[in-house]
């Protein structure tokens, strides 16, 4: 049976029109996709930027006998519930450290309470009429305002939201992050250096090269229990430390290390080598003065990456107990500290609603350090790469 | 003392002698070829080697010794261990010095420790690999002990509660006695997974199919960094995103069609883990479509195929291995994800078929089971490892077989960069 011209023409009209589909369909799947990006960076914009704003309250301090023993007492009644307990509890050690304040006075800008703060946010608060009355008042005087919330970045972890910062969990994390460092580097570039330069083609390397690209494949959960089960149970490192945080996230960096290194190395010209050869290097001098320093950017690149995988990895150092409630900065590699992610997960399991807003601004400024590792990573890339 | 301070003592002693053993070498070495002796390596080689032979031998004793003391419980003081490493790196400082003779090869000597040390660094990883491996099997075992395989396997009762009474000695009678049957969990698992799969593979391959047949280079270039900062955010913060952002979304959806959503549904966190797998898929993908040759598409386009049928009909099948590749690694990926789970899934292990329930997945029970303030020897405890253990296996059979089938692929198109 044939077909007319018409016919024909119409067939192939419906053939473009589905081709065209196709590259619209295939163009919105992309568009959705950063739709996804652009309201899940929104959606933790419009949550976390409250969290750096923290309403503050003027009150006149008098250091009375009362206020030696209870805080409260040195506050004027009225606006003492809107201040924060936390600032309370430490009227009386102040007078304890410092007898001479007794019977002086003072005005000073201090933390008001989680719900005079949510109050001023427009959020849901467990303020009494009169309380709020008393803030509005306070606000036309000039009394009580949001500032910037110092708070959030000089303290660690408290039960009040409002007391509550990130600093203990940045300064573990940084630790936590140096163990990682000092492991993983170095082994994990000691690696590279050995499977491209010097392994023999034979089993054993074949074999170290599949375990290394199934090691980058293995649920991140399952090393926080090899971190339990052999350096805690087994080895005795000591719980919910930097060191085992470390050394957990040391074995999960190393594959990356690896990887990155070896696609550094590989991209070093042979000619380089056998120049060197020529003039009488051995191969760990030809190594050492010339392979590696050309492939150092590349390398840094990679473990630049490496490390802002680690920082992000929350589910492995659960297991190794780093989600203890950490109040201050950790003094040593051995004793209990929290990092950030993990400080992250402990406020958004906590109850009070002005906890959500203490966690997306922890986020927030998680996702700045990542985005800022990435971008200095693509720099390094664009700064130092050599085509040859 | 206090181990740390001796720690601490031993490697500035270390690095002293190691100092000590670095100039004296070089000094013997400097006089011997000034006196006109002509010597087969640099006054500096033989330094080093010296360094080498003073420190090595020490922290390889150090090292022994520790292990000695943590494998068989010799009770070995930490004084003795460092002061006999630290006497062997004497003997060694004192050999490597004598060994500063013209007719020795420091550099040939350099060469071979430090191939060893590099192959020991090599060999980490593979003691990784068996590290978890072991570690897992081996608590598993000691669940497994307690409890029937068959039982962990065909189970549809999850009811760890009462094996912590029985580890304190309180169980008491007609109680009803733990059950741990894994079923369930890996219901919910592979629920979430699937939820995560319906919303990555679709996004996923449409974008990579845009990115690499429609889009111009520019868009591109652009287009695929953009991408990948969606598998770069924090676990714990897509876990946030799901259950304070989504799932409350959700449940209002569900209420607006008259169905009735938990907030803990297993939707919420389904969407989310897919959105954080669409790079995994696209990236790969993008890269497999990228390496099938040319003349296939040219062929195609002479045949007067229209760009849409060239896609569907010869370039997507002959990408295909890749693709389930792709896929498959991001399933492996969905299944081992943790913290989105644990922050936006329940927590109650829940045998159903509907995803607006809560329910529970095999990574959150690892969680719940370690977190607590349990005996490590509870049962409880050990059955994390189990299902770490079936966890394991999937996802490092998952790995393999996309590993052959991205080879299977390469070698038909001989493909080098993937």
């Amino acid at each position: 049976m044939s077909q007319s011209f018409d016919d024909i023409s119409a067939q192939l009209k419906r053939r473009h029109r589905k081709s065209a589909r196709l590259k619209w369909i295939s163009m919105g799947a992309l568009g959705l996709a950063g739709l996804f990006l652009v309201l899940f960076f929104a959606d933790m914009l419009v949550k976390g930027l409250p969290a750096f704003q923290q309403a503050q309250i003027q009150v006149e301090i008098d250091y009375n006998e009362d206020a030696s023993r209870m805080g409260r007492a040195a506050l004027d009644p009225e606006v003492s519930r809107l201040v924060s307990r936390t600032f309370e509890r430490m009227i009386p050690v102040q007078l304890r450290n410092n007898p001479d304040l007794l019977g002086t006075t003072e005005t000073r800008w201090v933390l008001a309470d989680s719900e005079v703060d949510q109050y001023l946010k427009g959020n849901r608060h467990k303020l009494s009429e009169s309380q709020q009355a008393t803030v509005d008042r306070l606000v036309a005087q000039g009394d009580l305002a949001l500032k910037f919330n110092t708070t959030f970045f000089t303290s660690g972890d408290s039960k009040m939201p409002e007391a509550s910062g990130i600093l203990a969990a940045a300064v573990g994390t940084v630790m936590t992050l140096l163990v990682t460092l000092a492991i993983a580097f170095p082994i994990g570039v000691m690696t590279a250096v050995y499977l491209e330069e010097f392994a023999p083609d034979n089993r054993l390397t074949q074999i170290i090269e599949i375990n290394i690209n199934n090691l980058a494949a293995i649920p991140s959960i399952l090393f926080g229990l090899l971190g339990l089960a052999i350096f805690i149970n087994f080895f005795g490192v000591p719980r919910s430390t930097p060191l085992i945080g470390g050394m957990t996230l040391a074995l999960m960096t190393l594959p990356v290390i690896i990887i990155a290194t070896r696609t550094a190395l590989r991209s070093v010209p042979d000619s380089i080598r056998h120049a060197a050869f020529g003039v009488g290097c051995s191969r760990w001098q030809v190594v050492r003065d010339h392979v590696l320093p050309l492939a150092m950017p590349g390398i840094m690149t990679g473990s630049i990456i490496g490390l802002a995988q680690a920082m992000g990895e929350t589910a492995p150092l659960i297991i190794v107990g780093m989600v203890a409630f950490i109040p201050d900065v950790s003094p040593s590699f051995t004793e209990a500290a929290t990092v950030l992610p993990a400080q992250i997960f402990t406020w958004a399991g906590e109850p009070e609603k002005a906890f959500v807003e203490k966690t997306a601004g922890g986020i927030l400024v998680l996702l700045a350090i990542l985005i800022f590792l990435n971008a200095t990573a693509v720099m390094l890339r664009k700064k130092f790469e050599r085509r040859w | 003392m206090q181990t740390d301070q001796l720690l601490a003592l031993f490697c500035g002693t270390l690095l002293v002698l190691g100092l000590i053993a670095f100039f004296l070498g070089r000094a013997k070495a400097m006089k011997v070829r000034n006196s006109g002796t002509p010597m087969t390596a640099q006054p500096d080689q033989y330094a080093w080697f010296s360094v080498l032979s003073t420190a090595g031998p020490a922290i390889l004793v150090g090292a022994v010794g520790g292990f000695v003391m943590l494998l068989l419980g010799a009770e070995i003081p930490t004084f003795y261990l460092l002061a006999g490493s630290l006497v062997v790196a004497a003997v060694g400082l004192m050999i490597g010095i004598a060994q500063v003779r013209p007719d020795f090869h420091a550099r040939k000597a350099i060469e071979r420790v430090i191939r060893w040390i590099l192959v020991t660094a090599a060999l980490i990883s593979i003691f990784t690999t068996f590290g978890i491996l072991f570690s897992i099997v081996f608590e598993a075992l000691r669940f497994f002990q307690m409890h029937s395989f068959w039982e962990f396997i065909t189970g549809t009762v999850w009811n760890p509660g009462a094996s912590f009474l029985a580890a304190a000695g309180r169980a008491e009678e007609g109680a009803s006695a733990a059950q741990f049957g894994s079923v369930p969990l890996f219901a919910g698992t592979f629920m979430i997974t699937a939820i995560a799969m319906l919303v990555a593979i679709p996004v996923g391959l449409l974008s990579a199919i845009y990115m690499a047949e429609f889009a111009p280079k520019r868009v591109r270039t652009l287009a695929k960094p953009t991408l990948e900062v969606l598998a770069g955010i924090p676990t714990v913060v897509y876990g946030f995103f799901a259950a304070i952002t989504v799932a409350p979304i959700i449940v209002d959806v569900a209420g607006f069609f008259g169905l009735d959503a938990s907030f803990n549904n297993a939707v919420a966190p389904g969407i989310v883990m897919g959105i954080m797998i669409i790079p995994f898929i696209s990236s790969l993908s993008d890269d497999v479509i990228n390496s099938v040759p040319d003349s296939m598409r040219q062929g195609s386009l002479a045949l007067g195929m229209t760009q849409g049928e060239t896609i569907r009909d010869v370039v997507i099948p002959a990408a295909l291995p890749g693709i389930i590749s792709a896929s498959l690694l991001a399933v492996s990926r969905a299944l081992g994800e943790t913290m989105i789970v644990v922050m936006a899934a329940g927590m109650r292990p829940n045998l159903t078929a509907n995803p607006l329930e809560d329910m529970t997945t095999v990574t959150v029970r690892i969680v719940a089971a370690l977190t607590g303030d349990l005996e490590f020897e509870s049962a409880e405890t050990l059955s994390a490892f189990a299902l770490g253990l079936v966890l394991f296996a999937v996802t490092l059979s998952l790995n393999l077989v996309s590993v052959l089938m991205i080879r299977r692929f390469r070698e038909k198109y001989r493909v080098t960069n993937l």
